[in-house]
């Protein structure tokens, strides 16, 4: 089932073409992923579906709805999550402190239930403190949940931007390069953790440039290459299709 | 001995310490001085609310200070208000030229929305020192009256001037409190932290900056109410760049982002400018530099650098317990981290 | 009529110096994307150092210039050295806050040092000369010739050297700057300089028809803001053509309008800027 739908999706900067045409259908409760070299254009595609860039031409389709023109914390409510390559996170403060706003989204508290300290506002914190420690329960960091966010791993890091996401109860989650700068031991975790998320039925999409890993959980790969899709299909597809080994120069970075 | 730091009862101490100071003092002159300080620390909150809690440096608050003291001064002495209605209607005036200011200067981001304050605030004051029919330029406003009576409290004296002022500033620090220990504070310091992280966890950026704008531009006008109630006399210079550097400062001093930053580097350096007579004129030969170095090797002033010490050395003494096979870990480490949080 | 050209030649005058000043900011944002809020105080102390060479020092016009160019140059290298080299890593309003701190203490040592009073700047320059009807001082002549020769030798500086090209490098990419082995400090500083010398030369040349005083930068520093804003930020041909539409503007302004609020007109030129293009007027791209 389609779940998040790009339709002819371009993106201009200047004379630029960032991303140009591409078509791209997300399957609900898979992981999809996206692949390119170095300026391919993904984080840019990431963009504009997160609503930070408006595309130049094309639409984005979510669940059957248009959200192509939303801005992002409207389609953040919508139930789509993002993380960032570099995860952006407030180093002087706890894990637990940075991961309960990720709830904020799903309360209804304003600036008079905080002055006047309403009920509303006491239920509401004790909700999205509960959320916090639920979703670092799931990403394996509830020893740490105290830690100032400095003091953390890389690792430790990408997954408190994975409970930051998952906060926000999302049914979707786009993630930017998720295991960079961490070592092969701990890629795997972070890969068990995907694969998780996605069994518990939120859809994952992640750009990705180790090739390992991508293969042995990605369910959908897509190409990218100079802003255009190349490929997509199943891992065993791309990683014989010529077109994809071309793109990467002889192909040593897929095998 | 972390039980008495706590920040409950240092609150509390501050509060009787603030409520006895004139009984204490018999200083007609230190209560005066006393008075002014609280006046600006309601400022400076506005400007750490903004700056400190938000990551937005406005550079016009010296203009909306102004106009909170420019529009009591003018409803009273020129229009013939009573007091209080005047005193609310100012500080409506002062949210309303807010809301409209912060509807533009968001469209702007970093450097362009400090270009754009520090522009806005020399309009604002142009405007003031210009337009001789309603705020009488340069001559300044005259004979603005003392807050009107309330029932049978009066407030003719220095000192119960000085209780009136009190109980605004410690209103101001409660909403303040209250605000930054809330989800609305987490949603402000998350937009502070990364706007884009912010906006991707389903933060309006834009609804949010402008009500703390809003509320932040409210403190500057209340400041500038009781400043121009308590003075008596207004004149085009409160609205110059120059008092915004102040507030500034004080705010760097004491710390910014921290809570009891304002208190203690406005008391701090309003004292010591004090006691240096003369010296007002050169402050800024020290202050200047003090500003730069601060924010090179403690941006987080004062506060912010004896709490992260005072965590050192609460870290330290647990690290000590854990070696030590010891009975239970007490809450001290809990407070360190509460204490990092909220400086 | 004439006072239209008279105007008009006015706002020439004036256009190249705030041209002057914008292009000092521009180019130190271009390259470490600060906004200088210390330019106003180098500007400021440029008129006083040139006005000290020449009265204390009996140094001629030019030579005192020349002096006060390598100082106020040299205060902007200790300025990027020990103030913004340092926190080029911290969050963006750390610097604004430093260069707060900076201009501060230039305004109050100025004013420590020589006195709050406005002081005036003798020129050997003072005399007049009747062109086709009309009169013009020769400092204001002065003026516009001057600044037209410092941007030619800029822009040859920039165009035609190895120094000026990776200070064009940088300001385009400082990371593939950094990449190709441009040594970013010495730019940093060597820009600095430039930028202090630019704000020397601009208030030496505009005090004798202007006043020396301590806060004679800060007009000037907000106007060349306005105009770096209007003609893109880092952007140098942007800076020259916005100093002298701003200082157009502002003379036809006074004349035309109002004396009172001329000084006005700048701010509400960047209201409308920044309402209708956040970004500014000729930004590439956005601000993300």
């Amino acid at each position: 089932m389609i779940f998040l739908e790009t339709k002819n999706l371009t993106k201009k900067f200047g004379g630029l073409v960032a991303v140009n045409n591409v078509d791209f259908a997300i399957e609900k409760g898979k992981i999809n992923a996206i692949i390119g070299p170095n300026g391919a254009g993904k984080s840019t595609f990431f963009n504009l579906i997160s609503g930070f860039h408006r595309p130049s031409s094309g639409s984005v389709i979510f669940n059957g709805r248009e959200i192509t023109t939303l801005p992002s914390d409207k389609i953040a409510k919508l139930g789509i999550a993002r993380t960032f390559q570099t995860t952006n996170l407030f180093e002087q403060s706890t894990v637990l402190d940075n991961v309960i706003v990720g709830h904020r989204l799903r309360t209804k508290s304003n600036l008079l239930d905080a002055i006047l300290r309403t009920p509303r506002l006491k239920a509401e914190e004790a909700q999205c403190r509960e959320k916090a420690m639920e979703v670092l329960e799931f990403v394996d960091l509830k020893n740490v949940a105290t830690k100032l966010v400095g003091g953390l791993t890389q690792e430790e890091k990408k997954r408190t931007a994975f409970a930051l996401a998952l906060a926000t109860n999302p049914e979707i989650v786009f993630l930017d390069e998720p295991a960079a700068g961490v070592n092969p031991d701990e890629t795997e975790g972070l890969a068990e953790l995907m694969k998780k998320m996605a069994s518990t039925g939120i859809t994952v999409c992640l750009i990705e440039h180790k090739m390992q890993m991508i293969m042995s959980i990605a369910d959908k790969i897509m190409v990218l290459n100079y802003g255009e899709k190349i490929a997509e299909g199943r891992p065993e597809e791309i990683r014989n299709n010529e077109m994809v080994i071309k793109a990467y120069l002889g192909g040593s970075a897929i095998a | 001995m972390a039980k008495i730091f706590k920040q409950r009862n240092m609150i509390s101490l501050l509060i009787v310490v603030a409520v006895l100071f004139p009984l204490i003092t018999n200083n007609t002159y230190y209560v005066h001085v006393m008075t002014l300080s609280f006046i600006w620390m309601i400022g400076v909150y506005g400007l750490n609310l903004l700056a400190g809690y938000t990551g937005y440096l406005s550079l016009a608050h010296a203009g909306f200070f102004a106009i909170g003291a420019y529009s009591i001064g003018i409803l009273t002495v020129k229009a013939g208000m009573n007091f209080w209605g005047a005193f609310i209607l100012s500080l409506l005036i002062t949210c309303v030229i807010g809301l409209v200011v912060g509807l533009i200067a968001f469209r702007t981001k970093e450097h362009f929305f400090a270009i754009y304050t520090l522009c806005l605030g020399y309009i604002l004051y142009l405007i003031i020192d210009k337009w001789d029919s309603l705020t009488e330029g340069v001559r300044g406003l005259i004979g603005i009256p003392a807050p009107a009576s309330i029932g049978p409290i009066k407030f003719e004296t220095e000192i119960s001037h000085y209780y009136l002022v009190l109980f605004f500033l410690l209103l101001v620090v409660l909403i303040m409190y209250r605000i930054i220990h809330s989800l609305t504070g987490r949603t402000y310091i998350a937009i502070r932290n990364s706007e884009d992280l912010a906006k991707t966890i389903g933060i309006s950026t834009m609804k949010n900056k402008l009500t703390v704008f809003v509320l932040s531009t409210f403190f500057a006008g209340l400041s500038g109410a009781l400043y121009a109630s308590f003075v008596r006399f207004i004149g085009p210079d409160i609205g110059a760049i120059s008092i915004t550097f102040d507030l500034l400062t004080y705010l760097l001093v004491g710390g910014i982002g921290t809570l009891s930053g304002p208190l203690v580097g406005t008391t701090l350096i309003v004292w010591l400018s004090q006691q240096l007579q003369g010296f007002q004129e050169y402050r800024m030969l020290i202050f200047g530099p003090v500003l730069t170095l601060l924010v090179i090797f403690y941006p987080r002033g004062i506060v912010g650098a004896v709490s992260s010490w005072y965590t050192k050395l609460i870290s330290k003494k647990d690290h000590q317990r854990i070696l030590r096979p010891t009975k239970v870990r007490s809450g001290a480490s809990i407070e360190a981290e509460k204490e990092v949080k909220e400086g | 009529m004439e006072i239209l050209i008279q105007q008009l030649f006015n706002g020439l005058t004036i256009g190249s110096v705030y041209a002057l000043v914008a292009l000092g900011l521009t180019l130190v944002y271009g390259i470490l994307h600060i906004p200088n809020f210390a330019h106003g105080a180098l500007y400021m102390m440029g008129g006083y150092i040139t006005l000290t060479m020449m009265t204390k020092f009996g140094l001629h016009y030019w030579i005192a210039i020349f002096v006060s160019i390598i100082l106020v140059g040299l205060i902007g290298v200790l300025m990027e050295r020990f103030v913004f080299h340092p926190l080029r890593e911290a969050p963006p309003i750390h610097d604004k806050i430093a260069a707060i701190g900076i201009l501060l203490f230039l305004e109050a040592f100025a004013q420590f040092y020589w006195g709050a009073e406005y002081q005036s700047m003798p020129t050997p320059y003072g005399q007049v000369v009747q062109i086709m009807g009309l009169t013009f001082t020769m400092q204001r002549i002065l003026i516009v010739v001057a600044a037209l020769v410092v941007m030619l030798l800029l822009y040859l500086f920039l165009k035609k050297t190895f120094m000026g090209a990776t200070i064009i490098a940088m300001s385009q990419n400082r990371e593939g700057a950094n990449l190709v082995g441009v040594n970013t400090n010495k730019v940093a500083m060597l820009t600095f300089m430039i930028s202090g010398g630019l704000a020397a030369i601009a208030s030496s040349l505009s005090s004798p028809i202007n006043l020396v005083f301590p806060g004679m930068g800060q007009l000037v520093i907000l106007k060349a803001f306005v105009i770096i804003i209007l003609g893109g930020m880092g952007s140098i041909p942007g800076a020259i053509v916005g100093g002298y539409i701003l200082g157009f503007s502002e003379s036809l302004g006074a004349t035309y309008i109002s004396n009172d609020y001329k000084d006005i007109i700048a701010f509400i030129l960047l209201v409308i800027i920044l309402t209708v293009k956040p970004t500014g007027l000729f930004s590439k791209g956005g601000q993300h």
